[in-house]
């Protein structure tokens, strides 16, 4: 990570939120202290991105926990959850434990902010992500994205709606692959 | 597709749920509510004093949202108060749950349903076999899919209410709610 390199991927960062309809772009980020998880292994499956601005505080772990009781019709679509923050692994590891989360959360930590600032949801003011979700289908491709102000809970609904939308759009004629069943993968 | 429409109660209040209140009132409140949560412990006694002052002016609904990963007994207080209704009296469970918040475990929530002389054989049989745990989830998903995002949240006539639940502001909002009606 050179000055040199950091200006050039500056430049090229978005200045909002990825729209629907963008590709994905993919990263490879920390899950746990010695696992790393990259977006392209859920190819095939819808991915939830819910990035937020930090673990512990008070809306995220409202948030966090909302997704917590949600995560099972989150499974009838054969979603993945992904948390995100610039919180490091072992950070969100004990978060995790604290509050019982059976979903992943992955370090955007080094360097730091890297990948909200690829998907346009980094505050550079305060050095944190935005509270953004992105819904990503099989292809990588982003379907729906929303950016609620730093300091509501989104909730789940929207969520729900653009996995609905993307089931009914990639519903094929024959019923099959509806990618409804939660598979041995599901974490 | 970055517009998030949400904040409309569905389904609307109706006969499914616990109701308070005179069916044709101007206002409906409603309710999603935790028993373990201590906002909507405090909110409790904040819509029993805005019953008081609106009367027959106001319905209220309580419809559950548990969070049963951050609070362990949220969801046996949920489905016992269930068990309640099952034998006529969730409200009166609904009261005893929100004043004994902190005591919610098994052997407490037996205490109260004997206290209120309820056929605790069949309450404890019905929890054992978690009868009521699809009500539950279902008033749980209605909530998520009406845009609820945490506990206590409110609904003014199907409208997510996200003002402050204190109680001056609340009656406010009620108040003016049930004059546009009267218009």
């Amino acid at each position: 990570m050179s000055t040199n390199q950091d200006e050039v991927s500056k430049s090229q960062q978005p200045k909002s939120a990825l729209p629907s309809g963008s590709q994905a772009p993919d990263f490879t980020l920390a899950a746990t202290p010695d696992q790393k998880i990259s977006l392209s292994d859920f190819r095939g499956r819808p991915v939830i991105l819910a990035f937020y601005p930090a673990d512990w505080s008070p809306v995220c772990g409202d948030q966090m926990s909302l997704y917590n009781e949600v995560l099972p019709e989150f499974k009838r679509f054969n979603a993945e959850l992904l948390g995100i923050s610039v919180d490091g692994a072992w950070c969100h590891s004990a978060y995790r434990q604290n509050r019982n989360l059976h979903f992943t959360l992955l370090a955007d930590f080094e360097p730091k902010g890297a990948v909200a600032r690829d998907y346009g949801v980094y505050r550079k003011s305060e050095g944190v992500c935005e509270r953004a979700l992105f819904v990503i289908d099989g292809n990588g491709r982003i379907a729906w994205s929303y950016v609620s102000p730093i300091a509501v809970n989104p909730g789940a609904d929207g969520i729900l709606k653009a996995l609905e939308n993307l089931s009914a759009k990639e519903e094929p004629a024959d019923g099959n692959q509806t990618g409804r069943h939660a598979d041995a993968a599901g974490r | 597709m970055g517009i998030r429409q949400g904040g409309t109660l569905t389904p609307p209040a109706g006969k499914r749920d616990h109701v308070q209140g005179p069916e044709d009132a101007p206002v409906t409140l409603v309710e999603y509510g935790d028993f373990e949560c201590s906002y909507c412990a405090a909110a409790y006694l904040i819509v029993k004093k805005v019953q008081e002052a609106m009367g027959d002016q106001l319905r209220f609904v309580f419809r559950h949202f548990p969070l049963t990963q951050i609070h362990p007994h949220a969801e046996g207080a949920a489905e016992a108060s269930e068990a309640a209704a099952a034998q006529g009296r969730f409200w009166e469970m609904h009261d005893l749950l929100y004043e004994n918040q902190r005591a919610l475990d098994q052997m407490h929530l037996l205490g109260y349903a004997e206290e209120l002389g309820l056929d605790t054989q069949r309450l404890v049989r019905e929890l054992e076999e978690r009868v009521y745990q699809p009500r539950v989830r279902e008033d749980f998903m209605s909530g998520v899919r009406s845009g609820v995002n945490g506990t206590p949240a409110f609904f003014i006539n199907g409208i997510r209410y996200d003002g402050s639940w204190d109680l001056v502001p609340l009656l406010e909002a009620l108040e003016s709610v049930s004059q546009e009606v009267a218009i």
